[in-house]
């Protein structure tokens, strides 16, 4: 089945692809790997949501409307910052939640208005057909910095108690006594993008590009399209983790510069 | 007077009615293990905060005070010496630079080396020294930042009884010609016979006493 170029992907083909899933649970069993429901249910959210996903997007493109196109960048940073929350093993003290909160929704919204307007440059600039899909890339790689920050920025303060506490001790401020660990956990942050910027092209076609070319599109104008996203990306991780970062770091101490946690 | 302690109360730990230190002096602080030695010193460098009552340095009140200007004039020695990786240099440099202070000159640094008589070059690594050489490099470092009250949570423990007594007396010699206020948790006996000039003895608190 052909139409626009690209190959509509019959249903009971479709289905077929589940295999993979099926062959991973007999893989999971086999070994003793006790993962079987994480796979189910991760396979079911998958499924569930993108239909819901292509639903709405369909409702929504076809029904352009400034506030539809905020809404759903609303709906997606309140979900990446509870994903955020979800996946640190550790209870979160307010004020940490809070600096979360306040990056996520500062940090992409400004690195997605500059991509928007000043390098893609679409009009109407709530133009859903590349709206949405940017700010997904542009939040979901926020969300995926902070959490490594506030894990490296929590375990690399945590472990290291002894010495950060000695330094204060000394009289250094709590911003000198942690600058090691405040520098480390950008680092983590920022180097995932930076490593998929050094393969890109050759170990491997990023999803956006595929489906590009994969639709009919000039690979030409699939990689411009594709730079473009990836610096956005970096700027949109580095200005969301180093504001997280920034503002986060304070929250380890109490007002009189003891640690807190 | 240096310190002047009003019905602390903290954690179940510590309760002192009253209690006053003075300035210029070496004070050491014995007890058994789990008396709050470590806790009172910690209350003094403002590391941690009362749950009640009312800690006076040079009659102002703690909580009034900068902590960090407060640490950087009474300042603490942590139990384990934290050792940065890099040279000895590099390590007694530290000190200053986080407390925002000057560097100094190697002399300065060969003399506090020779102070707590440490024989090792400037160049030489810091983190293949033994316990008790870490030890006296973080007390060489403490000694540059010239604080007006040394607060010393065993400071020479990882030492023989002989090399500490050496060590701290020498080092007491060049903290007095500062002027200087030592209060010191130490275990040893011979120690605090030696170079207390006065002692508090701690015992662990009772339950009804809260």
């Amino acid at each position: 089945m052909e139409g626009n170029g690209i190959i509509d992907i019959e249903f009971w083909r479709l289905c077929a692809a589940y295999v993979f899933v099926v062959v991973l649970l007999i893989i999971v069993k086999w070994r003793g790997i006790s993962r079987e429901k994480q796979i189910i249910l991760a396979t079911v959210r998958m499924t569930v949501q993108l239909i819901l996903a292509g639903y709405v997007l369909t409702y929504i493109f076809e029904n352009p409307h400034p506030l539809l196109s905020l809404g759903f960048l609303c709906a997606m940073a309140l979900f990446s910052i509870h994903n955020i929350f979800k996946q640190v093993p550790y209870t979160l003290n307010k004020k940490i939640k809070r600096m979360v909160i306040l990056s996520m929704l500062t940090g992409p919204m400004a690195a997605l208005f500059y991509f928007n307007v000043v390098v893609i440059h679409f009009t109407p600039w709530y133009e859903p057909r590349y709206f949405i899909p940017i700010a997904g890339m542009i939040v979901g790689n926020a969300m995926t910095g902070v959490t490594l920050a506030l894990k490296n920025l929590h375990d690399g303060i945590c472990s290291n108690r002894e010495k950060v506490e000695a330094m204060l001790m000394l009289g250094a401020t709590p911003k000198r006594a942690v600058k090691k660990y405040v520098d480390a956990a950008f680092d983590s942050a920022v180097l995932p993008t930076l490593n998929n910027m050094l393969g890109m092209g050759i170990i491997f076609l990023p999803g956006m590009m595929t489906g590009q070319i994969m639709s009919g599109i000039s690979p030409l104008i699939a990689i411009e399209y594709q730079i473009a996203i990836l610096i956005g990306i970096l700027g949109s991780v580095s200005l969301t983790v180093v504001l997280f970062i920034m503002l986060s770091f304070r929250a380890f101490f109490t007002k009189n510069a003891q640690l807190s946690i | 007077m240096m310190f002047r302690l009003e019905k602390i109360r903290y954690k179940g730990i510590l309760h002192i009615d009253n209690l006053t230190i003075s300035a210029g002096m070496v004070t050491c602080l014995t007890g058994e293990s789990g008396a709050g030695k470590t806790s009172l010193l910690r209350l003094l460098n403002r590391m941690d905060d009362p749950d009640s009552g009312s800690i006076f340095y040079q009659d102002q009140l703690l909580e009034s005070l900068n902590p960090i200007e407060h640490r950087r004039k009474v300042t603490m020695l942590s139990q384990t010496p934290f050792i940065l990786p890099g040279t000895i240099e590099e390590n007694l440099q530290m000190g200053l630079e986080l407390t925002e202070r000057e560097k100094k000159d190697e002399t300065e640094l060969e003399k506090a080396l020779e102070t707590v008589q440490l024989q090792k070059a400037l160049t030489d690594g810091a983190e293949n020294l033994s316990g008790g050489e870490k030890q006296r490099l973080a007390l060489a470092r403490l000694l540059l930042l010239k604080p007006e009250v040394y607060l010393l949570d065993e400071p020479t423990a990882a030492l023989d009884e002989e090399t500490e007594l050496k060590v701290m007396s020498r080092f007491l010699e060049e903290v007095k010609l500062e002027k200087g206020t030592v209060i010191m948790i130490t275990h040893s006996r011979q120690l605090a016979d030696i170079c207390a000039e006065k002692m508090i003895i701690m015992k662990k608190a009772k339950e009804d006493d809260y």
